[in-house]
């Protein structure tokens, strides 16, 4: 099925189709995110009549403003600090979690289980009303940690199922076989599971952290101060105060996701990795 | 068995016993250590800032209240009717089922044809993929300002291509009958990759034995695709179908900065319905009456389709 394409005549028309519809599509992808990061090297005047183009006189200055104001490092080192925070806890509780129904047997693990499964269908917008009410009560408003704990909170059931299934791989009988030499569950976890389990680690991780990044509706709902804003927030407030200026606001919109794509390209493997895991499941 | 670890318990309490456990081999007190300090971090967490809200919404939901001291002012379901008789509640509602549509009609075949075309191996094959998914990686907040820079009546990609017509640019966004074609639009754009992503991954983990199979039975290409390929990807169609329906009723982030709902509430989803209502106006109950509704659509929906098609996954 795979090369009867490249053995095929030139002016096949399958081919010719094909091509056709691929350029279509890429088209439509590229198009906004080009105009959007050349956008941002044009002056406002040349933007409303030369939108798709080239810049004729290349603007840096959009971007080195952007670069060397207070205010868009502070963005990502808001986003960086509530995503690191998100990554750490939900690395940490899920998989101490995920080795727990995976190497213990209790009476009730199953039934945990699919309580903490659960939460794969429950929307995040019921909860957000009385989670503002609950941590206000809590003393985390307009916190990082009052984002991140419900953020953790529903990160967990996804983080517990693929790493479960993953730890579920590595062998009874060394956990048995090291159990009988005196080691504990806990060093056998500390020592051989998670040393073995780098890989779906640091998938569980880039995902928790790509949503914790990108997230919106939770930090608008904790965070009051500006100054604490991550950058979906922050960049809300930029468009809102230079409303028309889209030269600004297009240099803006490519510096913050940069850093996006940028991980993304360095850790695509696993991005990829965890979303069809985590879908064969269902 | 399993029992007995749980009343033999106090013995691993200590939890800094590790070389009593060693000396023992294994047994219970080992087990019990892990239980009482593994399990309960995600179990607290989960409970606390997942379950108990959930519960607090439906109670919350019987309440006349601004979330401002104890909520005591209770008037039973009167919310809910306040919900049910708002027009821009069911054009939210009608939203949503707009954008399961699109997602199943346009984006999900989109996502076929071209994850078929891209799990063959040729030249830029890969490039194409990650480009397709691209979108999928953007926070929904960036994609929505990109769009609405794209709509822009001034300055905007589309606005300019209608001036090289000669015609007057329309404000795409500002307008109450293309406020939510355009909001659509965006998210194909968004989220085929996602979907590609899905297909690609599950025709290559596909028996191509299979196909060879009924290729030199003589089944053509477009047979061999019909009667073997689109049968085998049956179970991640119906989880792409799940995922797009799942998401589609969730939509919000992408629709605050191209519309915030707007204009005259014709691009509410109901999730932004219940941001524009509730959280915003802090109506406690009003909007958690919202949220319980979504709930009940999204779980309903959830148990129903795993019941009819998942049942064998």
């Amino acid at each position: 099925m795979s090369n009867a394409d490249t053995t095929s005549a030139p002016f096949d028309p399958a081919v010719l189709f094909k091509t056709a519809f691929l350029a279509v599509v890429a088209i439509f992808v590229l198009v906004p995110l080009l105009a959007t990061l050349l956008g941002g090297f044009k002056s406002l005047g040349e933007l409303r009549v030369n939108p798709f183009g080239l810049p004729t006189h290349w603007e840096w200055q959009n971007y080195a403003d952007i670069l060397f104001s207070a205010r868009y490092w502070q963005l990502l080192r808001n986003s960086l600090i509530i995503s690191t925070l998100t990554v750490t806890l939900t690395l940490i509780t899920a998989s101490m979690a995920a080795f727990t129904f995976a190497h213990v047997r209790f009476y009730g693990s199953s039934m945990l289980l699919s309580y903490l499964t659960l939460g794969l269908l429950f929307p995040a917008a019921t909860a957000v009303l009385p989670l503002f009410i609950k941590v206000r009560d809590l003393g985390l408003l307009d916190t990082y940690l009052g984002v991140a704990l419900p953020q953790v909170a529903f990160s967990l059931a996804m983080s517990v199922l693929l790493l479960r299934r993953f730890f579920k791989d590595i062998p009874y009988e060394l956990l048995e076989a090291a159990l009988v030499d005196g080691c504990s569950y806990i060093k056998f976890f500390r020592y051989v599971t998670l040393p073995l389990s780098r890989p779906i680690l640091a998938t569980v991780g880039t995902i928790t952290f790509v949503n914790s990044w990108n997230a919106y509706l939770l930090p608008l709902v904790m965070l009051n101060t500006d100054a604490l804003y991550p950058w979906p927030l922050g960049i809300m407030v930029y468009q809102g105060e230079y409303s028309s200026e889209w030269h600004l606001i297009l240099a803006f919109i490519t510096l913050t996701i940069l850093p996006t794509i940028i991980l993304f390209l360095l850790a695509q493997k696993h991005i990829v990795a965890g979303l069809t895991a985590g879908a064969v499941k269902g | 068995m399993a029992r007995r670890i749980a009343i033999a318990s106090p013995m691993g309490v200590a939890g800094e016993t590790a070389p009593q456990v060693a000396s023992r081999g294994p047994s219970w007190d080992g087990r019990f250590t892990v239980l009482i300090l593994f399990l309960p971090p995600a179990l607290l967490l989960f409970t606390l800032f997942v379950v108990l809200p959930i519960g607090e919404a439906a109670w919350y939901s019987g309440f006349n209240w601004n979330g401002f001291g104890r909520p005591t002012h209770w008037i039973g379901f009167d919310n809910y009717r306040f919900v049910l008789e708002t027009r821009a509640f069911w054009l939210a509602l009608r939203n949503n089922g707009l954008i399961v549509a699109v997602s199943l009609a346009i984006q999900l075949p989109l996502a076929l044809t071209l994850a078929l075309m891209l799990a063959e191996k040729f030249r830029g094959a890969v490039a194409l993929r990650m480009l397709f998914f691209m979108p999928y990686i953007l926070a929904e907040i960036a994609t929505g300002l990109i769009f609405s820079f794209v709509y822009d009546g001034d300055y905007g990609l589309v606005a300019s291509i209608w001036r090289t017509f000669g015609a007057e640019p329309p404000h795409l966004l500002a307008s109450t009958d293309t406020a939510m074609l355009a909001v659509l639009i965006v998210i194909v754009w968004k989220y085929f990759g996602f979907h590609m992503m899905l297909f690609i991954a599950a025709l290559q983990s596909l028996d191509k034995s299979l196909v060879e199979a009924a290729r030199i039975d003589g089944a053509t290409r477009s047979q061999a695709l019909r009667h073997v390929v689109i049968p085998l990807l049956y179970p991640t169609i119906r989880l792409s179908v799940f995922f797009a329906i799942v998401g589609s009723l969730q939509l919000f982030d992408l629709v605050m900065p191209l519309t915030r709902g707007g204009p005259a509430d014709s691009s509410n989803t109901m999730v932004s319905f219940l941001y524009n209502n509730g959280i915003s106006r802090m109506r406690v109950g009003y909007g958690s009456a919202i949220g319980v509704i979504l709930f009940v659509i999204c779980v309903t929906f959830a148990f129903t389709y795993k019941r009819w098609f998942m049942r064998d996954e």
